[in-house]
């Protein structure tokens, strides 16, 4: 059984205890605890259940590469799923349960599954579900979905906060352990700004547990020395609990910061969100041990050599009584050796290796009397939820049992891997390592930054460089030419931190253990344990002809989990190669990618959310709308007002009523947000000539004119009625949509193409608030406010003048989208809300209503005015429309020209614009399609149009409707129809597009 | 994330205040000109694995255009330039080739 020792656990404080729950039982640990070390300390080694065969898990290591201790963490608010045990810190209070199991984590009827394995190899889904095809929809994924995921999704709102923060630094040192606190002091002493970012709590990194003397003091004197002298200088800054979460273009990184996780009660955010622009990047990221693979190797109780080693020195706690340690390196004898130490027994080593001669690591070993058998390795692990006993062979055979012995834990390690992911974000290359058989970063493929130099460099065991005093110069070497780089340098006194030197035996590489392992062992050796992928589904894998590592590892899921193969990556790509009989390297690694390490969604979002999420655009008015019943929607960052719904009233009987009463007898609507751009200079008048498909250096002064805009490729972007404002100004409006962007298109023309036209662009929307005085009291409410003359005569159609109303200095244009005698008023915004209230006033007995965006599309839709957006969608050009007429013939360019000459622009053979009503008076969907007769080639109904914009009108108390439809202005009078998303088919005939006042005689008065 | 050079205003900062628009130096074609002509200038773009010149506007800055000689594969910024030109100046040209001996044959 696992249990608390005795003695031990330099990161516990032991006399605070702590009570948490896992599964529902209490259980006790202590101040310092992880998750992982309390559970194995309360003898609760098998945590979950994997994700194909539910077999039982156990805990396999002690830091974020455990792939199988996830778990769900506390409830309502505060629940998140797949948080790891072993990178949780306990607190008192924290509440755990386990994934994945059904109905309990001890009995699993899903285990059912691992006596199918032999039916359920890699790539099963595809093979099996493939046909009879109608099964999948209906039988198959139903079931897959209901099986498959880890976890549970949040159901409640997250309660916490998380926030940003942005920081600068010439070097960030990323890792805590003692090469990044060398690399960081010496990177210090040249005066650099230094940030130091360590994921856990505790810095030093495993060297405090793997022991070592640094300048004649013990590691942790050292280490303590340096953070005094870290955190006494003023360019340094230090984080724990911050992780390097990725490594970005140019520069820039990702940190992530878990402040409050570890102690749910603090104030302030959760987690923060460090976004760093760093000069040079100092990876010290470590090293991670490999499993090994043989039979078994998944049965709880088998863990990493080194992690057993952790939980013993850190937190005084055992992962067994009996421990079997099988390795194929000398790093595997300190766990032996802390064992015997801590009073366990090591009832045997097992070396894959012979070696001529033994290290100073096996004969410590041998001194504390531990068999160690060289050449041997496991044949199988035995035992169901907890390891039983090993069966031990030779490691050149195929199995054979020489003894069995009885334990009930494994320590297996299988050499070590750099940490090389920060490295491999953003460019930089790697190499194989023969000698110690991993991938390390290539010093001479470094990623690149913005001026072609190196911004990445490695330290330590992230270098590959696995001995402490190796490591230690090699943390300075990477400060200094991280100096050197950012154009700086070290003192001339600075020396490196001497370290002390344990020799070791080679290691040797072993991917499969005993190498001539048959394939009943390959079936239960485990490459990956959260995804099931065994030794056998990648052999498959390359025998089906899945030769490249990034289809291999699709097909079989390897390195797919949520621990992103930290653990199964390079032991599956050996085991690739080898099936390939290729060597490593040329089969080459998959793409490391970020985050590291998973991080909170919440965190990504920061402060963004609510209120906070983006920026609202306000018209002047907006508070009176607000309080006036209005319903909001947005359009873009505005929000306008969609009607003005009144106690006992619905949306849709509001929207109705304003139309009614805009036609019969005055509305008021918002038109601040439409677009308001003035543009001006010698040469504006043909600047408009070439943006807009009609003539505008001939409009003039004191008149109006409806305009299109194209852009080169032809296609309609924007619409608006231009005025002429004196001699060289012209304003033009926009789409509420188009203000910025079409200011943007005008931008771009006047700088990258004609720069020496001299022309001014200025978006003045937001300068003024602009409302519509629209129906047939309109003119009479402008007169009893009294001032300029609105006449016919004074102010006919289409044109604008300045003057006073209501004492309100105004810019009046007579311009309609609704069909009625409408006025567009701009006053000063700071003037809107006042002028509003003006009109308000007057009107009241002129039966003035405000009305608002539904009203709007509704009169225009009877008047079959299009809308850039609804009518158009980025394919639809001005012929589309039937607006030929606003295409000039005279210009000899504009933009948009040339390309209605494209054959299949020219083509008449099109869908264009009529109306549509319905034969029953019902209103069509938007967005429903015609069919027409016969089928494509995929055996779909033919479509010959579809509906653009679609109502219900008051006015003429039935559905009308616009669409593009095949040669559709040929058609009048043709019956279509519209198949529905709602199981209805709609009928509908083909008709003018105006429904409404034909002749215009209405606003025209 | 890039770190970009405005060269109109002179701010250098996150690409996220930028805005990339494809290729630079395009020739706009228009009445007159061939359907070929018409196709290359509104759809054929160069992808190249190596030196690029690019059109940027500085977006939520100065709101100029300019462009940029990049290396797609690196990310390696060259330099900056106005977007009043045909043609990349000289000085970065010799800049490019210094960086990236035989580029032109390569594009």
């Amino acid at each position: 059984m696992s249990t608390r020792l005795a003695t031990g656990g330099r990161l516990l404080n032991k006399s605070t205890s702590v009570k948490f729950r896992f599964n529902g039982k209490y259980m006790r640990g202590y101040e310092g605890d992880t998750l992982a070390s309390a559970l194995l300390a309360n003898d609760q080694m098998l945590v979950g259940r994997s994700f194909k065969y539910h077999r039982p898990r156990g805990i396999v290591a002690a830091g974020p590469e455990e792939p199988n201790g996830l778990v769900n963490l506390g409830e309502g608010s505060d629940f998140e799923p797949n948080a790891r045990v072993t990178t949780t810190e306990l607190f008192d209070g924290l509440r755990a349960e386990s994934q994945n199991h059904w109905p309990s984590l001890e009995f699993d009827v899903g285990a059912i599954n691992k006596h199918l394995s032999r039916f359920l190899p890699a790539g099963f889904y595809y093979k099996m579900f493939i046909h009879p095809r109608p099964l999948w929809k209906h039988v198959y994924e139903p079931i897959i979905r209901h099986s498959a995921g880890l976890g549970r999704a949040p159901k409640t709102r997250d309660e916490d906060t998380y926030e940003h923060f942005y920081a600068f630094c010439d070097v960030l040192v990323i890792g805590g352990g003692v090469a990044g606190l060398e690399a960081a002091r010496a990177s210090a002493l040249s005066g650099a700004r230094v940030i130091v970012m360590e994921q856990t709590a505790h810095w030093g990194g495993r060297t405090p547990v793997d022991g070592g003397d640094i300048n004649g003091m013990p590691a942790q004197d050292w280490i303590d020395a340096t953070l005094a002298e870290l955190g006494a200088m003023e360019n340094v800054t230090l984080r724990t609990r911050t992780m390097g979460a990725g490594v970005y273009d140019h520069g820039y990184v990702l940190g992530y910061e878990r402040l409050t996780d570890h102690n749910p009660e603090a104030q302030g955010p959760r987690h923060r969100l460090w976004r760093v622009r760093a000069g040079h990047i100092i990876t010290a990221t470590g090293a991670i041990e490999r499993p090994l693979s043989f039979a078994g190797n998944d049965i709880p109780g088998v863990m990493l050599a080194a992690s057993v080693r952790d939980y013993v020195v850190n937190y005084g706690v055992s992962a067994g009584d009996r421990t079997v340690v099988v390795t194929n390196n000398d790093d595997a004898y300190l766990t032996a050796i802390a064992l015997k130490e801590a009073g366990l027994d090591v009832p045997a080593i097992l070396d894959a290796r012979v070696l001529p001669e033994d290290s100073a690591a096996m004969a410590r070993a041998k001194e504390l009397g531990i068999r160690v058998l060289m050449g041997h390795g496991v044949s199988s692990v035995k035992g169901g939820k907890r390891v039983t006993s090993v069966a031990v062979c030779s490691q050149a055979g195929e199995g054979s049992v020489l003894e069995e012995i009885a334990c009930d834990a494994v320590a297996m390690s299988g050499g070590w891997s750099p940490v090389v992911h920060l490295w491999s974000h953003c460019g930089g290359k790697l190499m194989w390592d023969t000698a110690n058989a991993c991938f390390s970063p290539d010093p001479d493929q470094p990623p690149k930054g913005a001026d072609g130099g190196q911004f990445v460099s490695t330290a330590g065991a992230a270098s590959g460089v696995f001995q402490l005093d190796d490591g230690l110069n090699d943390a300075f070497a990477a400060a200094d030419g991280t100096l050197r780089c950012l154009g700086r340098k070290l003192p001339r006194d600075a020396k490196a931190s001497q370290g002390s030197r344990n020799d070791e035996a080679p290691m040797a590489p072993v991917w499969l253990m005993p190498q001539g392992a048959s394939v009943k062992l390959r079936e239960k050796a485990w490459l990956d344990y959260q995804n099931d992928v065994k030794v056998s589904d990648v052999r498959l894998a390359a025998q089906e002809g899945f030769v490249s590592v990034e289809h291999a590892k699709r097909y079989t899921t390897l390195g797919m989990a949520t621990d992103q193969g930290k653990l199964s990556n390079i032991n599956g790509l050996a085991t690739l190669a080898n099936a390939l009989g290729e060597d490593i390297p040329s089969v080459g690694t998959t793409t490391f990618r970020p985050p590291y390490h998973p991080i909170s969604m919440a965190v990504i979002g920061g402060e963004a959310r609510d209120a906070a999420f983006q920026p609202i655009r306000r018209t002047p008015m907006h508070d009176w709308h607000a309080s006036n019943g209005a319903e909001f929607e947005p359009v873009g960052q505005w929000r306008r007002p969609y009607a003005y719904v009144k106690s006992g009233e619905s949306t849709h009987d509001a929207v109705m009523r304003e139309v009614t009463n805009t036609r019969e007898k005055m509305g008021l609507l918002d038109a601040s947000t439409l677009g308001k751009l003035i543009v001006k200079g010698p040469d504006a008048g043909w600047f408009l000539d070439m943006l807009y498909t009609n003539m505008m250096s001939t409009l003039k002064v004191g008149k109006c004119r409806y305009g299109l805009m194209c852009n080169d490729n032809g296609f309609l972007i924007d619409d608006g009625v231009v005025a002429r404002i004196d001699e060289d100004t012209w304003l033009c409006h926009t789409t509420t949509g188009g203000a910025e962007s079409i200011h943007a298109h005008m931008e771009e023309w006047l700088q990258t193409e004609w720069w020496d036209k001299k022309v001014y662009v200025a978006n003045v929307t937001e300068q003024y608030a602009q409302i519509a005085v629209v129906g047939p009291n309109a003119r009479n409410a402008l007169e009893k406010l009294g001032g300029m003359d609105v006449s016919k005569e004074a102010l006919g159609f289409m044109e604008w003048a300045d003057g006073v109303i209501g004492g309100f200095n105004v810019r009046v244009y007579r311009i309609s989208f609704s069909g009625e005698l409408s006025y567009e008023i701009a006053v000063d915004a700071g003037q809107g809300q006042a002028f509003w209230d003006a009109l308000m006033a007057v009107g009241a007995d002129l039966g003035a209503m405000p009305y608002g965006t539904e009203c709007l599309h509704i009169l225009r839709a009877e008047k079959g005015f299009i809308m850039i957006g609804d009518e158009t969608d980025g394919t639809v050009i001005p012929q589309d429309l039937n607006l030929h007429w606003a295409l000039s013939k005279k210009k000899e360019d504009y933009l948009g020209k040339r390309a209605h000459q494209r054959s299949h622009m020219a083509d008449p053979d099109r869908w264009k614009l009529v109306g549509l009503e319905t034969t029953d008076g019902s209103t069509l969907p938007d967005g429903a399609y015609a069919v027409g007769e016969g089928n494509n080639a995929n055996g779909q109904r033919n479509m010959i149009g579809r509906v653009t914009s679609s109502y219900h009108s008051p006015t003429l108390g039935k559905g009308i409707a616009m669409g593009l439809v095949h040669n559709g202005p040929d058609r009048m009078g043709e019956v279509l129809e519209f198949p529905g998303t709602d199981g209805k088919t709609y009928s509908a005939r083909i008709v003018d597009p105006v429904f409404y006042d034909k002749e215009g005689a209405k606003q025209n008065v | 994330m890039l770190i970009v050079s405005c060269p109109n205003c002179g701010i250098t900062a996150e690409e996220t205040e930028f805005h990339a628009h494809g290729e630079a130096h395009i020739t706009r074609h228009a009445v007159g000109s061939s359907d070929d002509q018409m196709e290359t200038y509104l759809f054929m773009r160069k992808n190249p694995k190596g030196v690029h010149f690019e059109r940027w506007r500085h977006q939520y800055g100065c709101g100029k255009w300019f462009h940029m000689a990049r290396c797609t594969m690196t990310l390696e910024v060259f330099g900056t330039y106005s977007a009043q030109t045909y043609s990349p100046p000289d000085d970065l040209l010799a800049r490019i080739d210094a960086r990236r001996p035989g580029w032109r044959e390569a594009t």
